[in-house]
């Protein structure tokens, strides 16, 4: 098992390196003559008002945390689905009321309008 | 064991005796071989993305009635390869306002985290990189690295149109990873097992499929979303924001974002296959007559988990040049108030009738009747909701305005 993962480590590695590789031949290759015009924000064609990096809309946010719950709580689930075999089923049963509390929350967040666009 | 049985074995014993033969220990010589696979896999994956290049561009156009590329060799098949060639002599702009660092890991970040998934795609019996214990975790575990490329390039990029792009994209992609995450629980309830390869095996007599259709559409809807394609791609809605979170890229950079996409549908069409469709193998237990014993040949099975993976590569294609476009709001609430109750009623039953209806007889009739059973109720359930809002709708509205006026 230990291999495996040294494996996947030794993969990541050669997977990062791999897409640098047309990168530095595209350095090598590529002209390279900037000016301020090619290097300005390109945005419709018309110059680009204000500062981009602003504050944003605070719904991605509330989706995000809505999200980070839910998925923390996956996590949890999979060791059950994973054993689910070799369990009573009382312990099914609990696995499922435990779903049910998830579900109570999402109705609990659709309840309290979180859930919508506004 | 011979070249033709274990293709992967034979080599890498060949090349551990040649390494030994020039002095290397048993050690550094594992080290080499293994990275010599590696290399071998990542290449492998990357042509099938300059395919696809290929692929894509004819099957898109015969979709809309054209021809696509025919000029550059026979059926225009070179034209992939003039593309890089012209990717890689392509000015590289970066825009004076970006933050550099970040602006350029963002690519390579992107096909990385494509590249990280093939390292346990199962393609044969004994042709894979490693069979992890948990495979299924690791498929969305590398997914997260995808959404961190798309935020990383959009803020990098000190464009607004590139920033709302960025930011659609990830609400899509964290909000349909909980269908997602749930369609990848059910194969392993019924399977037993989270390892990739063990779910290929445990299909061998009998596909996911039968036992979990809506499973199925729960992953290829939540799969589509992730990939940001159309329906779901409003990260890159070109008629609003241009190009969305890589508006800014050029030359090469574009193109690792675009091989990254590319590969990560047929990577996505690849684990359709593995997770409801048998993967490599799955012939209904007909390897095991000896006139069919050539179906477990690794290279048959190389070809057949490559087809079954094209077929839901295509799927995805189908759905990507059919549908128009969702609103942002509505794709959320698609998500939130219809798939993710879904996924979550259909993982309940599943793992309450795999419990009580595994030893008996009764087990693939009943999965698949409870699944029927599921669909059925929620299109009544969609049925009754949507007529309510189309009568409320179509309510002629009162004259009020216009009599304020006099």
């Amino acid at each position: 098992m230990q291999s495996e993962w040294l494996y996947i480590g030794l993969f990541l590695v050669i997977g990062i390196i791999v897409p640098i590789v047309p990168l530095v031949a595209s350095h090598f290759l590529a002209p390279h003559k900037p000016n301020p015009i090619k290097q300005s924000t390109y945005e419709c064609g018309i110059e680009t008002v204000g500062e981009s990096w602003v504050q944003f809309k605070a719904q991605y946010y509330i989706f995000a945390l809505v999200f980070l719950i839910f998925d923390v709580e996956t996590v949890f689930l999979f060791p059950w689905a994973l054993a689910l075999g070799k369990l009573p089923l009382f312990a099914v049963l609990e696995g499922i009321i435990f779903i049910l509390i998830l579900i109570a929350g999402l109705t609990f967040t659709w309840r309290k309008g979180l859930l919508e666009w506004a | 064991m011979t070249f033709w049985n274990d293709p992967i074995n034979y080599i890498a014993d060949w090349l551990r005796g040649v390494f030994m033969g020039w002095g290397i220990t048993a050690g550094p010589a594992n080290v080499i071989t293994a990275l010599i696979g590696i290399v071998v896999i990542i290449l492998f994956a990357l042509a099938i993305a300059i395919a696809l290049v290929w692929v894509e561009r004819k099957v898109v156009a015969r979709f809309q009635d054209r021809l696509g590329p025919n000029r550059i060799g026979p059926f225009g098949l070179f034209q992939p390869f003039a593309d890089i060639v012209k990717l890689i002599i392509k000015e590289d702009i970066t825009p004076a306002g970006a933050d550099k660092v970040v602006f350029n890991m963002a690519p390579v970040i992107s096909l990385a985290s494509v590249i990280l998934i093939w390292a346990i795609v199962p393609l044969a019996s004994k042709i894979y990189g490693a069979d992890i214990n948990v495979g299924v975790l690791y498929l969305v575990a590398v997914g997260s690295f995808g959404t961190l490329s798309v935020i990383m390039a959009g803020w990098a990029s000190n464009n607004k149109y590139a920033l709302i792009g960025a930011f659609r994209m990830v609400a899509t992609m964290i909000s349909y990873e909980i269908p997602m995450v749930v369609a990848l629980m059910i194969p392993t309830i019924i399977a037993g097992t989270m390892s990739v390869k063990g779910i290929t095996q445990a299909q061998s007599n009998l596909w996911f499929v039968f036992l979990s259709p809506l499973g199925l559409l729960l992953f290829i809807i939540s799969a589509i979303a992730e990939l940001g394609r159309s329906p779901f791609d409003l990260n890159e809605a070109e008629s609003e924001i241009v190009a969305g979170f890589h508006i800014e890229y050029t030359g090469m950079k574009f193109g690792l974002f675009y091989a990254g996409e590319l590969l990560h549908a047929f990577t996505f069409g690849g684990f359709m296959a593995v997770l409801f469709f048998g993967g490599y193998g799955g012939f209904f237990g007909l390897e095991k007559l000896s006139a069919f014993a050539w179906l477990s040949n690794p290279f048959i099975e190389l070809v057949v988990f490559l087809l079954k993976a094209l077929i839901g590569y295509w799927v995805i294609m189908w759905v990507k040049y059919s549908m128009p476009r969702i609103r942002i709001d509505h794709m959320l609430t698609f998500n939130w108030k219809f798939l993710t109750p879904l996924a979550f009623v259909l993982l309940m039953m599943t793992a309450l009738f795999d419990k009580l209806l595994a030893p008996t007889q009764f087990y693939v009739p009943g999965m698949f009747l409870s699944n029927i059973l599921l669909a059925w109720i929620v299109i009544e359930i969609l049925r009754k909701y949507s007529k309510r809002e189309r009568i409320e709708q179509e309510k002629p509205a009162e004259p009020v305005i216009q009599a304020a006026h006099h």
